[in-house]
């Protein structure tokens, strides 16, 4: 379970959040929605331990974040990033592989390939990509490449920053399945945050929104059109009436 | 009076500024080398870095000596004509360039080469998240990235001086025959007869030096780059400029230490 209770963070006088309280269980698919400059990633990179908070706790199965060891902590987590985040310097099964290729999950060459290409078939990649560079992929093949390497250490917790962003309908669709299935047959902890609303319906389990930097609503994705909250109503219907300021 | 406090507070804010840079280079800088005694050590990008480094900037490193030592002969002929002192010239192109314009023009020429590149590279990986990406795939950036491109640029630059030296002395030699009348072998027994080990010694070491300057700024620039191809472009300014202006004063200082040694 991951808890985040009264976390703060400025960036100079820009509070970005401002008191979020948030709860993940163990094994759920959180969403985590709103706005952009929101401070949704500000949030997931404070769990990550990339950005340190002002103040706050975080906490993974009730153990402060900040402390422990380090390299055991991120080796339970997968993360794909917004834009693919690959290293272009590797080619594409080097960059699958990379935890299995150093540090304390290292194995041998030969069986780290073999996990490689069976992680890029499992994202809808033939095995001929993983000797490509990343620059030599289109954007949705890269998001898939990026899939492969968040999922390659069986990681027990899995984070999606913006998965759909920059894709067509028909891959965003595609890469929403996939981490729906991935997720469910990992039996993983998933936390994405997006503002595709399409997304948000394929992937969760619990919705969070977040705006002025705390934890506006949170609940059940099935509650999230009743909820009655005109934050979260404005948001999901994407009106540009209501009590969000849309800067013209 | 709020005009010179004004002005005072000025100055007062840009010390403070460059104060903190200086102070933020040290700790980066500690830190870098502190993982040396702490494993892993990545051998496989230090191997990458001593070819991108060293190797690669052979021919720049040459050509820039070969046509410093050309030039050298002849004004040294010029200069020393006026006091009928005309065979000084091997001498003072072989001291000349050991001690002083080989590392001094050698880590200039890498600093433009490889500072900007490695700026460029980190920056642009620093923008693209891939550096996050390293820290979420347990693997410290500090180790993967700029310890080895540090050690690389300390051990290759002493190399680099060394072989620049050796072409420079040829280029002077090759304009001291062709040009200035001396015999080929009065030319070499000169030049041997009067260089000592240390002006050897103390140019590689100033080699090694810069190399380290010039490796450590590119490192530093890019992995604080701002944001998008403008934060990069001006993380690559800097770091060329940086290195550029560490080398010129560092030269001064380790001039003056050896000198009186």
């Amino acid at each position: 379970m991951i808890e985040l209770t009264d976390v703060h963070k400025a960036f100079g006088e820009n509070r970005v959040l401002r008191g979020v309280n948030l709860t993940i269980e163990s094994g759920t698919s959180m969403v985590v929605i709103g706005g952009s400059g929101t401070g949704k990633s500000v949030a997931l990179k404070c769990i990550l331990g990339l950005i340190r908070p002002d103040s706050g706790e975080i906490t993974l199965d009730g153990r402060d974040v900040t402390k422990g060891d380090r390299d055991a902590f991120l080796a339970r987590f997968g993360m794909l990033f917004q834009g693919g985040a690959l290293f272009d310097s590797l080619p594409v099964w080097q960059n699958v592989a990379f935890r299995l290729l150093r540090g304390s999950l290292k194995r041998p060459k030969a069986e780290a390939r073999e996990i490689a290409i069976e992680k890029l078939r499992r994202v809808g990649l033939k095995p001929d990509v993983a000797d490509n560079f990343p620059a030599e992929l289109s954007g949705g093949m890269q998001k898939r490449v990026g899939l492969a390497r968040a999922i390659a250490a069986e990681p027990e917790i899995i984070f999606f920053d913006e998965p759909t962003t920059g894709l067509d309908p028909i891959m965003s669709g595609v890469i929403n399945e996939l981490i729906r299935e991935i997720v469910v047959e990992m039996g993983a902890t998933a936390m994405t945050i997006t503002h595709d609303m399409t997304s948000v319906r394929a992937i969760a389990d619990n919705v969070a929104m977040l705006h002025d930097g705390v934890i506006q609503w949170t609940g059940p994705v099935g509650e999230m059109d009743t909820s009655g909250d005109p934050y979260l109503d404005q948001f999901i219907h994407g009106r540009a009436e209501g009590p969000i300021e849309a800067v013209r | 009076m709020s005009a010179l406090a004004r002005l005072l507070a000025a100055i007062g804010r840009a010390v403070i500024t460059a104060l903190a840079g200086v102070g933020r280079v040290t700790l980066y800088a500690t830190d870098a080398v502190s993982h040396l005694a702490r494993p892993p050590f990545y051998w496989r990008e230090f191997g990458h870095a001593l070819v991108q480094i060293g190797w690669l900037s052979l021919p720049v490193v040459g050509m820039t000596a070969l046509f410093t030592g050309g030039a050298l002969a002849l004004q040294i002929y010029a200069g020393g004509a006026r006091f009928n002192a005309e065979t000084v010239v091997p001498s003072i192109v072989a001291i000349g360039l050991t001690r002083e314009l080989g590392p001094v023009l050698g880590g200039l020429m890498v600093a433009a080469r490889v500072a900007s590149s490695i700026a460029a590279e980190i920056g642009t990986m620093k923008v693209t998240e891939q550096i996050d990406a390293l820290t979420t795939l347990s693997t410290n950036p500090m180790k993967y990235l700029t310890l080895p491109r540090v050690l690389a640029a300390t051990l290759a630059l002493p190399l680099l001086v060394a072989v620049g030296d050796a072409i420079g002395i040829m280029g002077g030699f090759m304009v001291g025959v062709g040009r200035l009348d001396f015999g080929p072998g009065t030319y070499l027994k000169t030049t041997i007869d009067f260089l000592e080990t240390w002006d050897v010694v103390s140019g590689l070491i100033k080699g090694a030096v810069f190399g380290f300057i010039v490796a450590l700024m590119g490192c530093y620039h890019g992995m604080n780059s701002g944001r998008g191809a403008q934060g990069v472009g001006r993380a690559t300014k800097s770091a060329v400029v940086a290195s550029s202006v560490l080398i010129l004063a560092a030269n001064y200082v380790l001039t003056e230490v050896f000198f009186s040694a």
